[in-house]
C-alpha cells in the first residue's frame, strides 16, 4: 500500500484553479519528485498535503490519504497530530525559516517536546543528536547557537534536523536547495537522502531542477498547469521522455559537452508562456505543443497508464 | 530508527557557550551612553523609592519645622519646608515611592491589555481584527486624561485604582502596535515552519511571534511609565488622588498656593518629575538604539 496517496486533488483560489484533478501516490521510503515551472501548482499541492493552505485558497475536491486516513477530514487538532510527527516540511528560504530569538538548539527540542513525552534535558541530549545527525560540526557546543550566527546551508541542516527529529513517515521538501549555493546544495541533498534510507521516510521532493531530480528521486512526476502530464520512474524518463512538455524541458537543457553555448546557436526552448493556457478547454499544453492536432483542444487528456508509466497526452504511444 | 541508539554516545558535556553572547549582549548596553544616563537616573529614583524609609524615618507628612522655610534656611530642612511646616526634601523622596508604582502599574496593565488585544487582531485577522480595531479607536477618540478622569470619578482614586484607569485609557497604542508586528511577522517563514510541526496558535502567538514583536513594545514601555508618572501628577494637582499617599503631583497641587511667594515648593517635585520622565524616555532611546536590528553589530 502507499504511505500518501493524493486523488484527484483540485485546489482553488478565488478566480482561479491552481491544482486541478492531481493524483499521485508515494510509497514509504521513495522520493518522489514533483517537478514543474514556477506556478504550476507543485508548491500548492504540497501546502494541501500539510494543510497549510494560504486562508483564501481551498480545496474543492479531492481526498488525501495517509496510510487510510483522509487528511482533508481530520479535525484541526487531528491535523496537528499528523504535523511534524507524521508528516514534515522543509521550506525554501532557511535564512527566514528559523525563529531568529530563539537558539537552535531549543528550536529542535521544542518539536520534540511538542510530539513526544520527554523532558527539558532529554530533549536536549537528543537535539543534540540531531544536529550530529545533520552533519553540524561540534554539535554540543552550536546548540546554543542563534540562528544567525549560522549559514544558509547550517540552517537548511537544523531546519532539516528539526523536520526529522519525530521520525515522520513522510518529507516534503519544498525546493530546498534552492537559496543555496551550488556545493552547498548537493551537500544538503546527499544528506537528504542519507536520512531517507536511515530513517526510512518517504520524500516529496519538489524542485524545477531536472539535475537534482535525475540524482536524487526514484520518480518524477512533471506537472503542467495544475496538472500531472507525466508520470515515471527516473531511468526511463531520462531516457525517454513521452510527453512533448517533458521532452521540451529536457531539451532546453543545455549541453556543455555537444559544445552548446548561446553564442554559437540558439537554445532550445518551450515557445509560448504557462499563460497560454488561460481558458483552455482541452489540454492546456496545446497551444504551445508541437505535435497538437485539433482533437487536443477539446478536452483535457487523462493520464493514462503506459506500462510503468503513466502520460496524459493523446498523442503518445498510441 | 536507531538514530538515538547510534547517537547517544555522543552527548558530551553542555552549556558552557551562553556566557559569552549575554556578555556581548550587555556590552551592547554598555557603549549607548543614552541608555546608560536614562539608567543612572531611574536607578538613582528607584534606590531612593526603595530606602526612603531609611533615609528619612518617620512620618513624611508630619509637620516638624516652622512652615515656608526656604531652601538653606535651616540645614535640617535643606530643601525647605510647606506651608503646614513638612520636610519638603523628605516629602520628595516618598513621594518618588508612589510615582514610580503608578508608572509602573498603570503601564503593566496597559501592555497587559494592548498585547493581548494587538496579539489577537493581528494574528486572526479578520472579523476578530474589524472588531478589537473598532473597540481601540473607540478608546482612542477619547482623550487619554479625559478618560482617567471619568474613571476616577467613578472609582474612589487610590493608588491601585489611579494605576488600573491608566492603564486602562493607554494600552490602544500598545495594540496598535503589536498588531502591526503581529500582521507582517505571522506569514514569515517561521511561523509556516512552526505550523508545519504542529504547534498550536497560541504556542505560535505566545512563543514564536510575541519574542519577535517585543522590541518596540519595550521602547513603548518606558515612555508608557513616562506618561503615566505625568498623569498621575496631573490627577494629584487635580486633588484626584490618595489623600494619604505622597506624591510629586500632590506636593505640586498643595504649593501652587504659595507659587508667589514659594516657588520652590512647585519647581522641586516638577523637578524631580521632569527628571524621572526624561530618565524613561533616555533609557527609551537607548533601548531603541540597541534593540533595532538594524543598528546591531554584534
Amino acid at each position: 500500500m502507499s504511505l500518501l496517496s493524493v486523488e484527484k486533488l483540485t485546489v482553488a483560489f478565488p478566480g482561479q484553479v491552481a491544482v486541478r484533478e492531481t493524483s499521485f501516490a508515494i510509497a514509504p521510503g521513495e522520493t518522489l519528485a514533483l517537478v514543474g515551472e514556477s506556478g504550476c501548482g507543485k508548491s500548492v499541492t504540497a501546502f494541501s498535503v500539510m494543510r497549510l493552505l494560504p486562508p483564501n485558497a481551498r480545496v474543492a475536491s479531492g481526498r488525501i490519504l495517509l496510510e487510510g486516513t483522509d487528511l482533508l477530514a481530520l479535525s484541526p487538532a487531528g491535523m496537528r497530530e499528523v504535523r511534524g510527527k507524521q508528516i514534515s516540511l522543509i521550506q525554501q528560504e532557511p535564512m527566514t525559516s528559523l525563529n531568529p530569538v530563539l537558539s537552535i538548539g531549543l528550536q529542535i527540542a521544542e518539536v520534540l517536546r511538542r510530539h513526544e513525552k520527554v523532558s527539558r534535558k532529554q530533549a536536549r541530549a537528543r537535539a543534540i543528536e540531531l544536529l550530529d545527525l545533520v552533519s553540524i560540526p561540534d554539535a554540543h557546543r552550536r546548540i546554543d547557537d542563534y540562528p544567525h550566527n549560522l549559514s544558509g546551508g547550517m540552517r537548511q541542516r537544523v531546519m532539516i534536523a528539526m523536520a526529522v527529529a519525530c521520525h515522520p513517515k513522510l518529507l516534503i521538501a519544498d525546493e530546498p536547495t534552492t537559496a543555496l549555493d551550488v556545493t552547498t546544495q548537493a551537500q544538503v541533498l546527499d544528506l537528504l537522502d542519507d536520512l531517507r534510507h536511515r530513517l526510512g521516510m518517504a520524500v516529496l521532493l519538489i524542485t524545477h531542477d531536472l539535475g537534482v531530480v535525475a540524482q536524487w528521486a526514484d520518480r518524477i512526476s512533471v506537472m503542467y498547469a495544475g496538472r500531472i502530464v507525466e508520470q515515471a520512474g527516473i531511468k526511463p524518463f531520462f531516457a525517454e521522455p513521452l510527453h512533448p512538455y517533458s521532452r521540451g524541458l529536457l531539451g532546453a537543457r543545455v549541453d556543455v559537452e555537444a559544445d552548446e553555448h548561446y553564442s554559437r546557436n540558439r537554445l532550445s526552448e518551450i515557445p509560448g508562456s504557462v499563460g497560454s493556457a488561460l481558458g483552455e478547454a482541452g489540454c492546456s499544453f496545446a497551444p504551445r505543443c508541437p505535435i497538437a492536432v485539433p482533437g487536443c483542444r477539446i478536452a483535457p487528456p487523462p493520464l493514462v497508464a503506459h506500462g510503468e508509466r503513466a502520460v496524459a497526452c493523446p498523442r503518445v504511444g498510441a | 530508527m536507531t538514530v538515538d541508539a547510534e547517537l547517544t554516545p555522543k552527548v558530551a558535556d553542555v552549556g558552557s557557550r551562553a556566557a559569552p553572547r549575554k556578555g556581548r549582549r550587555l556590552r551592547a548596553f554598555l557603549r549607548n551612553p543614552t541608555f546608560i544616563a536614562g539608567v543612572a537616573i531611574l536607578g538613582f529614583f528607584v534606590l531612593l523609592a526603595l530606602f526612603a524609609d531609611m533615609l528619612f524615618p518617620g512620618d513624611p507628612m508630619d509637620m516638624v519645622a516652622q512652615p515656608l522655610l526656604w531652601p538653606g534656611d535651616d540645614a535640617q530642612y535643606p530643601l525647605g519646608t510647606d506651608s503646614l511646616g513638612r520636610d519638603v526634601l523628605a516629602q520628595l523622596v516618598h513621594g518618588t515611592r508612589a510615582s514610580l508604582l503608578v508608572g509602573f502599574f498603570a503601564a503593566a496593565i496597559g501592555l497587559a491589555i494592548g498585547m493581548a488585544v494587538g496579539a489577537a487582531a493581528g494574528f486572526f485577522g479578520g472579523w476578530t481584527d474589524t472588531l478589537l480595531m473598532r473597540l481601540v479607536e473607540l478608546f482612542q477618540t477619547t482623550p487619554t486624561f479625559l478618560l482617567v478622569i471619568v474613571i476616577l470619578v467613578i472609582v474612589d482614586p487610590s493608588l491601585p485604582t489611579i494605576a488600573m484607569a491608566i492603564g486602562v485609557s493607554s494600552w490602544p497604542t500598545v495594540a496598535r502596535l503589536v498588531r502591526a508586528q503581529f500582521r507582517s511577522l505571522r506569514e514569515a517563514d517561521f511561523v509556516m515552519a512552526a505550523r508545519s510541526l504542529g504547534y498550536s496558535r497560541l504556542r505560535i502567538i505566545v512563543q514564536e511571534i510575541l519574542p519577535n514583536a517585543l522590541p518596540p513594545v519595550i521602547v513603548a514601555a518606558s515612555v508608557m511609565i513616562a506618561n503615566a508618572i505625568l498623569t498621575e501628577a496631573g490627577l494629584s494637582f487635580l486633588n484626584m488622588r490618595d489623600p494619604n499617599v505622597l506624591s510629586w503631583g500632590g506636593m505640586i497641587g498643595d504649593g501652587r498656593d504659595q507659587l508667589r511667594n514659594a516657588w520652590f515648593l512647585t519647581a522641586l517635585p516638577g523637578a524631580a518629575i521632569a527628571m524621572a520622565v526624561l530618565s524613561l524616555n533616555l533609557v527609551g532611546d537607548g533601548l531603541n538604539e540597541i534593540l533595532n536590528p538594524r543598528s546591531d553589530q554584534s
